[in-house]
């Protein structure tokens, strides 16, 4: 495990928790052990169970230094002291925490497939529907990166690039061992590690995720995607994500891709904080499509996720658009403080339910600083007998003077076994904020599906050509070729949902 | 008008004995009736006697269940295709309540439904550009706003409106067989004219029209080589537009009475 490589971490794709030590994090592991720690860290994985010795362990595992263990201790501490939330329109039998493995080492090259021949081909068929070149289909499907192509080079190229210009985009235990200032100034700094259950057992035992940071000034010159973050270390289970925006800078970030992403971790309670300082602007996009289950409900993702950003500068601006169709349970409101003045927050969802899945998603605009403007706009869709709940809360605070916000709420349901649920919370403390909501339900009628056959166009197109109708103001936030492929896997998702 | 073992006479609609029913009850009751290639029929019919049923038959419509009796359109089994492959083989509705959809666009629809057509037919697909050039055409002559054409599909229309949208996307497809059911209904007296020009403007010796209608003015303007009365779910006179003129003066129940006979 300590073999140098002759790769910087910066270059490898690896898993993290291989990457070569530096002897001064080498000591910092050193008194990790003084504090009590009992379990073998050379084992790969550990079994299922969550104490204060798992934490240690993952911490340990990372070469973490001491504040950042205190800070997961602190949290797991309080997570003790915690419930699971309740109040969200989700049904799921109870989750015994302790029957969770929570740290497994990425496989090796060897336990991988070593070439497509040995993947499912259901999961192959899917990525042909969605367009997904060769070369990527290979690395979803997790087979050993070294037998199919060079990925590395792609990564290094950006990496330089990015480089060149002052910014950092990491993994997070890599930030954590070469950028520990920045990550100990931001983290917990949007979602401290009591903010609710899920993201206080994120805070206790996360296992990795990405780091970006963004100097003043600098508007990077591409996508921040996860193309090549694809063979990085199986992050999924407990993902932690900062991103910081420098005064003056801009940033657009996607997350997850549309291939249907396989994990046997059914739990997942991720964590993604955004920091915007004066006049920077953070554009966070996600599609998320997560293992939802079979047609009879069974498996599936459970997917906790808290997600909010905090425009902390004037004149700042945090972006949130999701389109998320995959999971068993979707529970996530991607929400921004607007701290400063005449700071933006935006919020831009499709959502898709189908066959058993059941989301209870929103957003959260809280209204600080003057004349802070926030936009949400939701599309719910709901088919078979999936279950949507629309939930969000827009706060204007004393100081806000001249706020506003625009809510738009649609939901689209298909059949009559589904069903769509809108909560929007309002708690206006100044008089001169001004707040519109306006929300919509309808069905895909039998009578519109036959109007467009008789028109020449078959049911599947129909239904899609109606979904993208629908979605169209959301997909126009998407960066255009994310778009193209968020259509496709509408379509892919709704397959046979109608007729 | 028809004999089926005529080599020389093949009607492009054959419509044998179809009986058909709607929420369990029957409303088609042996109906038959032959069209011929740029034959133009109209039907009339008291409310309720199944003239739309008949269109929801030949479409494919499942609120019309079919218990049976054939129809040969183009000497296939009509009822062995799917509601979209009869409309791919050139078989157009012109519906009596059109549909509104919000967030399709009437280009949308109006080139995706063309496409699929174009694709059937083996021929290329048209562009973005391609197609608006000719939706544009034959908008204006429709005297529709270009402005119809970027709105979602009859969302918000007036009733003229959407009839004359009907008749638009009927232009645009260009079908074999057109089924126009009341399309004249809820038209002012101009625009009345202005789509009996776009339906005249497509009449060729290859396509024919049904033309459902109440009223025997729109007959001025589309003249008809047959018209029919339907009564109890049958045809149950035929004749040359002079019919029209007669159930205009007299209204249907001399013929009702006659058909239960
Ligand atoms: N789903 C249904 N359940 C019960 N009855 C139905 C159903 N659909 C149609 N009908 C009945 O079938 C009959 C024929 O309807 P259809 O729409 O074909 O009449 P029409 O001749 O087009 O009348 P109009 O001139 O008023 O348009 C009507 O009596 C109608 O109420
Ligand atoms: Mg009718």
């Amino acid at each position: 495990m300590n073999t140098p490589n002759p790769m910087t971490p910066a270059e490898r794709p690896a898993p993290i928790d291989k990457i070569a030590l530096n002897p001064e994090i080498d000591d910092l592991n050193q008194q990790d052990y003084k504090w009590g720690f009992v379990t073998d860290i050379e084992q790969d994985s550990l079994p299922p169970g969550l104490n204060e010795d798992t934490v240690r362990f993952i911490s340990a595992k990372k070469k973490e230094p001491e504040w950042l263990l205190e800070w997961r201790l602190k949290a797991f501490r309080h997570w003790l002291t915690m419930t699971e939330p309740t109040w969200a329109l989700v049904d799921y039998p109870a989750i015994d925490y302790q029957a969770v493995s929570y740290f497994a080492a990425p496989k090796s090259d060897a336990d991988k497939p070593q070439s497509l021949d040995e993947v499912d081909p259901e999961l192959l068929a899917t990525y042909e529907k969605l367009g997904i070149p060769l070369a990527e289909r290979a690395a979803l499907a997790g087979v050993a990166v070294d037998a199919v192509f060079d990925s590395v080079s792609v990564a290094t190229t950006f990496k330089s690039k990015l480089g060149e210009l002052g910014i950092v985009f990491c993994s997070f235990s890599e930030a954590v061992q070469e950028h520990p200032e920045l990550v100990r100034k931001y983290l917990g700094s949007v979602v401290p590690q009591k903010d609710n259950f899920f993201a206080a057992l994120n805070s206790a035992v996360f296992s990795d995720g990405s780091f970006v940071y963004i100097p003043k000034g600098v508007r990077c010159p591409m996508e921040l995607s996860t193309y090549f973050r694809i063979n990085a270390a199986n992050t999924g289970q407990f993902e932690r994500t900062l991103i910081v925006a420098e005064e003056g800078s801009h940033v657009s970030y996607l997350e997850g891709c549309t291939a249907p992403m396989r994990d046997e971790n059914q739990l997942h309670a991720a964590v993604v904080e955004l920091v915007a300082l004066d006049d920077a602007t953070i554009k966070y996009s996600t599609v998320q499509n997560w293992y939802p289950g079979d047609k009879n409900g069974v498996g599936g993702i459970y997917n906790f996720v808290t997600k909010r950003g905090a425009c902390r500068g004037a004149r700042s601006k945090i972006s949130w658009t999701q389109v998320e169709t995959g999971s068993a349970i979707t529970w996530k409101y991607p929400s921004c403080v607007l701290q400063g003045d005449d700071s933006v927050g935006e919020f831009y969802s499709v959502a898709l339910t189908n066959n058993w899945q059941q989301a209870d998603t929103g957003t959260k605009m809280i209204h600080i600083g003057k004349n802070t403007r926030s936009t949400i706009i939701s599309k719910g869709i709901s088919a078979g007998h999936g279950q949507q709940t629309y939930r969000g809360s827009v706060r204007m605070l004393k100081g806000a003077d001249g706020a506003r916000n625009y809510s738009q709420c649609d939901s689209l349901l298909m059949g009559d076994q589904c069903g769509a649920h809108t909560f929007p919370y309002i708690d206006v403390k100044n008089p001169t904020a001004h707040l519109e909501h306006e929300a919509s339900t309808s069905r895909i009628g039998e009578d519109q599906i036959f109007y467009l056959n008789q028109r020449g166009l078959s049911t599947e197109d129909a239904v899609n050509l109606i979904v993208n109708g629908f979605c169209k103001e959301v997909f126009r936030e998407l960066p255009m070729e994310f778009a193209v492929e968020a259509q496709k896997l509408l379509s892919v998702s709704l397959e046979g949902a109608v007729g | 008008m028809s004999n089926d073992s005529d080599p020389l006479h093949n009607p492009l609609l054959s419509i044998r004995e179809v009986h058909a029913s709607a929420g369990g009850k029957a409303i088609l009751k042996g109906l038959s009736l032959e069209v011929g290639p740029g034959e133009v029929h109209a039907i009339m019919g008291p409310n309720g006697s199944g003239k739309s049923t008949l269109a929801r038959v030949l479409t494919g419509n499942e609120n019309a269940e079919v218990t049976s009796g054939e129809v040969l359109y183009k000497g296939q089994d009509l009822f062995g295709l799917a509601p979209e492959e009869r409309a791919r083989e050139g078989l157009f509705l012109a519906f009596q309540y059109p549909v509104e959809i919000p967030g399709i666009a009437n280009s949308t629809l109006l080139r995706e439904g063309l496409n699929a057509m174009r694709e059937h037919r083996g021929e290329p697909e048209l562009d973005a550009i391609d197609f608006l050039e000719i939706a544009k055409a034959k908008a204006d002559v429709l005297e529709m706003e270009p402005t119809m054409l970027s709105r979602a599909v009859n969302h918000g229309f007036s009733g003229g409106e959407k009839k004359r949208n009907e008749v638009l996307q009927m232009l645009v497809l260009e079908p074999t067989l057109a089924i126009l059911d009341e399309t004249d209904s809820g038209l002012d007296i101009d625009a009345l004219q202005v789509v009996a020009k776009g339906v005249n403007a497509l009449r060729d010796k290859g396509r024919s029209f049904i033309v459902i209608t109440h009223y025997q003015r729109l007959l001025d303007y589309i003249v008809p080589d047959f018209v029919h009365v339907l009564a109890n779910g049958r045809i149950v006179r035929s004749g040359d537009k002079d019919l029209a003129l007669e159930l205009e003066a007299k209204g249907y129940a001399w013929l009702e009475e006659g058909a239960s006979a």
